[in-house]
């Protein structure tokens, strides 16, 4: 294959990254926005979308298809739960002290981490995708299955954005992140707020993990990556900043997928980290949001 | 902290402890020799962590990335291109305070959640450097030293760091000396004023206090300590790896600072003795009870960091002091 | 005999937050010794304008010179050096500490040779003594009477030994015999310091103040002594209205 059509594939591999890290990524940015607490344990809650997808999954035999969608509709509710349950019974306690609370996410993190491994195991397992669909394009078959997903996470996206915006649950998160106090002065109930944004922003994990897995397999170390990944979006987009996440994420999968095809994934990871480093320390508004208020 | 009294209880307790551990080598059965030779050694990082945490407020999450400049900065050159063990320890060290001098020019000038993200991603980047580097450090596989790489000699001494007794000395005295200077700084002026930048940082700058240069000197000491153990670690124990520069190597040291106390001379040296055992018992009860259920220790330091930060923030120490001792330094 | 040079002078000291001016080409002559106090309506601009001085936030544009220097770019710890000392308007303490280990903090800033032990007590007893607090020395911070804290406040401020001490809303939270001895307080130092007083409580204004100078909406309203301040039309109606408290 020529150097074009590589490209095309690579940009293609980029942005299906891109899709799903948005997703990841959104969630991130959503609960450090409205909560001002960084979660460390956001990779964990993508390893259990993908962990329990499989298991679910498995639960039912016959047309993929039909595991697929069990996993879909069920595998980001129990990430919500547990993550529901983490915000009520940890988080809530340490009221949300920024240091207290990314020590606590770093043990959520392991204890995490230790229940995939005793319940799922150290090997790495597939799950079916729901339909094996090729596209033909003129110089090689790309599977329907990844394009599919970049589509499904534009219509998350732009349903969350519909609801961040137009409904009336939307308002009252974009007021608790903006002054939670004056909310709470006019009856929202802001602790349910953030339960709720917390367990959103699981969710959003939880169903990218679900779309990745039949591409890549359940593995109960699969969380670090898409966590560094997601910070550096969140980060260079801009906290709080939905659009900035968003365009940060295509330039993030983008850059990743091809750099990491025609060099080596280390040394884009590597690169990729010290450039957010360095826009934490140099601009931390990142690229696109405003500055902190 | 109340001016410099207490002198006397404050040193009398540091040196029986010293005395303590010294003694401890002669009635400790075989097995547990090496461990507590690792814990001292280890409790070295963690009182380096420790100065920069407990005393200066600074929570980094990057602190691996120190340790393995010493380890691999006392181990490669010797490895490589056959240095001896006093200069490559002293360039082990010289490594971490530079390193920790270069990261604190960048990364103070954040604060709080920004400082901890920038630490953890400075290291992550010295983690996948030392994988890109596989040729000289053989990434996760790492590398020995070997027997003869691990001898002090000269025209009058002969150290052999291989030797159970001699190894375990060589990790107590570097125990007490960074012991003694974790209580001189403690207690010195400049100590103050870490705890005065920790409490409340503008108050401290508008009483005249160069706060910057204050937490940059912070850094450069606590990297340069922390580096200390990892060239004493790949000195005594022969081996370097990646996985020493790995994000467990940051978030170890905070937990036994923490379950010891944040901020007090003796919390680390407990925490990291306690955490060794405490993992070690309970790794090995849970697999006796759940065997094929996978048990590591990393669900034992999950949950203990959960339930530290809730209901015992202070740590053992930390308690102890707060309550009983309050001279305790 | 030589004209007296003023201690601190401003020249178009302004400063912007987005497009709102808090400070509004301010100039400012202090004399040493004097007792100023700089009054006006809330958000006129007078902490803003302190915090320029003491070097807490940097101007948008204009001059500081204390002592015939220029300080405009001087970091707030150098200033502090130079003889500048600033209390904060919401108390700030070390609440954690006790009450002797947050003044042993100014004093041992102020020790340039390796005083002794013994010597820093002496020093941190006398400026708890000065301000009332000796019998608290042993409390935690965070436990004494707001009004006790911010008195704690201004022993630590005494303790630098400055030239120009910046009081910022001390008396908040006083109760009227607490108000008294402050009074006092403040003229036993402004016979050896300078003082530059914000305050809302118009009393202690008039019993201390040698010169008044009115901010209004970032700018100089009005300037000069006591009875011409009272006597000012303009204040007047900007803000001694009726002559009611805030």
């Amino acid at each position: 294959m020529s150097f074009g059509p590589h490209l095309l594939l690579a940009s293609l591999e980029g942005l299906v990254m891109a899709a799903v890290l948005a997703l990841m990524a959104l969630g991130l940015s959503l609960v450090f926005g409205v909560m001002r607490i960084v979660n460390v344990a956001h990779g964990e809650f993508f390893m259990l979308g993908a962990v329990l997808a499989w298991f679910f999954s498995t639960m039912v035999s016959g047309n993929p298809a039909l595991g697929f969608l069990l996993a879909l509709a069920l595998s980001p509710l129990v990430v919500g739960a547990i993550a529901f349950a983490s915000e009520r019974l940890v988080l809530r306690r340490l009221n949300y002290n920024p240091e207290a609370t990314i020590v606590a996410t770093i043990g959520l993190l392991y204890i995490l981490q230790q229940a995939a491994l005793t319940f799922f195991g150290p090997d790495a397992r597939p799950v079916p995708p729901p339909f094996n669909y090729r596209v033909l394009l003129p110089w090689f078959g790309y599977s329907g299955y990844k394009l599919a997903v970049i589509g499904a996470s534009l219509v998350l996206l732009a349903g969350t954005w519909l609801v961040l915006t137009r409904t009336r649950i939307g308002l009252v998160m974009r007021a608790t992140q903006y002054d939670s106090e004056t909310a709470q002065a006019f009856g929202i109930p802001v602790d349910r707020v953030y339960a709720g944004v917390f367990a959103l922003g699981a969710m959003l994990a939880a169903v990218a993990a679900v779309l990745i897995v039949p591409i890549q397999q359940a593995h109960y170390l699969m969380g670090g990556d898409p966590l560094l990944l997601s910070f550096i979006v969140v980060i260079i987009g801009g906290l709080g900043s939905l659009r900035g996440t968003l365009v940060a994420a295509l330039i993030i999968g983008l850059s990743d997928g091809i750099i990491s095809m025609f060099f080596s994934p280390t040394l884009a990871k590597m690169l990729a980290t010290l450039l957010v480093a360095m826009v934490l320390v140099f601009r931390p508004q990142g690229l696109f949001g405003a500055a902190a208020r | 902290m109340n001016g410099s009294n207490r002198a006397i209880p404050v040193w009398t307790l540091h040196i029986a402890v010293i005395a303590a551990l010294w003694a401890a080598q002669y009635v400790l059965p075989d097995y547990h020799h090496g461990i507590i030779a690792r814990v001292m050694v280890l409790a070295c990082f963690a009182m380096g962590y420790n100065i920069l945490f407990g005393y200066a407020g600074l929570l980094s999450l990057g602190h691996a990335m120190f340790f393995a400049a010493g380890l691999y900065g006392a181990g490669l050159p010797i490895y490589h291109f056959g240095w001896h063990v006093v200069p490559s320890f002293a360039f082990g060290i010289g490594c971490g305070a530079l390193l920790a001098l270069v990261i604190g020019l960048l990364a103070l000038r954040t604060t709080g959640v920004a400082f901890m993200i920038v630490t953890l991603m400075f290291a992550q980047v010295g983690y996948l450097m030392t994988l890109w580097l596989g040729e000289w450090t053989r990434g996760d596989e790492g590398l020995t030293l070997s027997h003869s790489e691990r001898i002090i000699e000269s025209a009058s001494v002969f150290i052999d760091l291989t030797n159970r007794d001699t190894r375990y000395g060589a990790a107590w005295l570097l125990l007490s000396v960074v012991l003694l200077i974790t209580v001189v700084i403690a207690r010195s002026p400049f100590g103050r004023v870490l705890v005065a930048i920790r409490e409340n940082e503008e108050r401290t700058r508008m009483l005249g206090f160069n706060t910057y240069a204050n937490k940059l000197s912070a850094m450069v000491i606590s990297g340069a300590i922390s580096a200390a153990a990892g060239a004493a670690y790949v000195l005594l124990f022969g081996y370097m790896g990646a996985t020493f520069a790995a994000i467990q190597y940051s978030i170890l040291p905070l937990l036994w600072v923490l379950l010891g106390g944040a901020a007090t001379t003796l919390g680390p040296l407990l925490g990291t003795l306690l955490m060794f055992y405490l993992a070690e018992l309970s790794n090995d009860a849970l697999n006796a009870w759940f065997p094929g259920a996978n048990l590591s220790q990393i669900g034992i330091v999950g949950a203990a960091l959960v339930l530290l930060v809730l209901f015992f923030p202070k740590g053992i120490l930390g308690t102890i002091r707060e309550r009983w001792l309050k001279w305790l330094p | 005999m030589a004209a007296v040079k003023p201690l601190l002078t401003t020249r178009n000291l302004s400063r912007s937050f987005g497009g709102l001016k808090a400070v509004d080409n301010v100039d400012l002559d202090v004399m040493p010794g004097e007792i100023r106090a700089i009054i006006g309506p809330n958000g006129a601009g007078k902490t803003t304008l302190v915090s320029l001085i003491c070097g807490r936030i940097e101007p948008s544009s204009g001059q500081i010179n204390f002592e015939g220097r220029d300080i405009t770019r001087m970091p707030a710890h150098k200033r502090v050096g130079l003889g500048i000392a600033y209390t904060f308007q919401i108390t700030s303490i070390y609440p954690n500490l006790s009450v002797f280990d947050n003044v042993a903090l100014p004093v041992q800033r102020m020790s340039h040779a390796r005083v002794s032990s013994r010597g820093l007590d002496a020093s941190v007893m006398h400026a708890l003594e000065r301000v009332g607090l000796a019998d608290e020395a042993g409390k935690t911070a965070g436990t004494l009477a707001y009004g006790h804290q911010r008195l704690l406040e201004v022993a630590m401020g005494l303790s630098l030994e400055p030239n120009l001490l910046i009081l910022d809303e001390p008396t908040q939270g006083l109760s009227d015999g607490e108000i008294e001895n402050f009074i006092k307080l403040v003229r036993e130092i402004g016979e050896r310091a300078t003082v530059l007083l914000i305050e809302h409580n118009m009393d202690v204004v008039m019993q201390l103040a040698e010169q008044i100078t009115v901010l209004n909406f970032g700018k100089v309203l009005a300037q000069g002594t006591p009875d011409a301040i009272r006597a000012n039309v303009k204040v007047q109606d900007a803000y001694l209205g009726t002559g009611a408290d805030d």
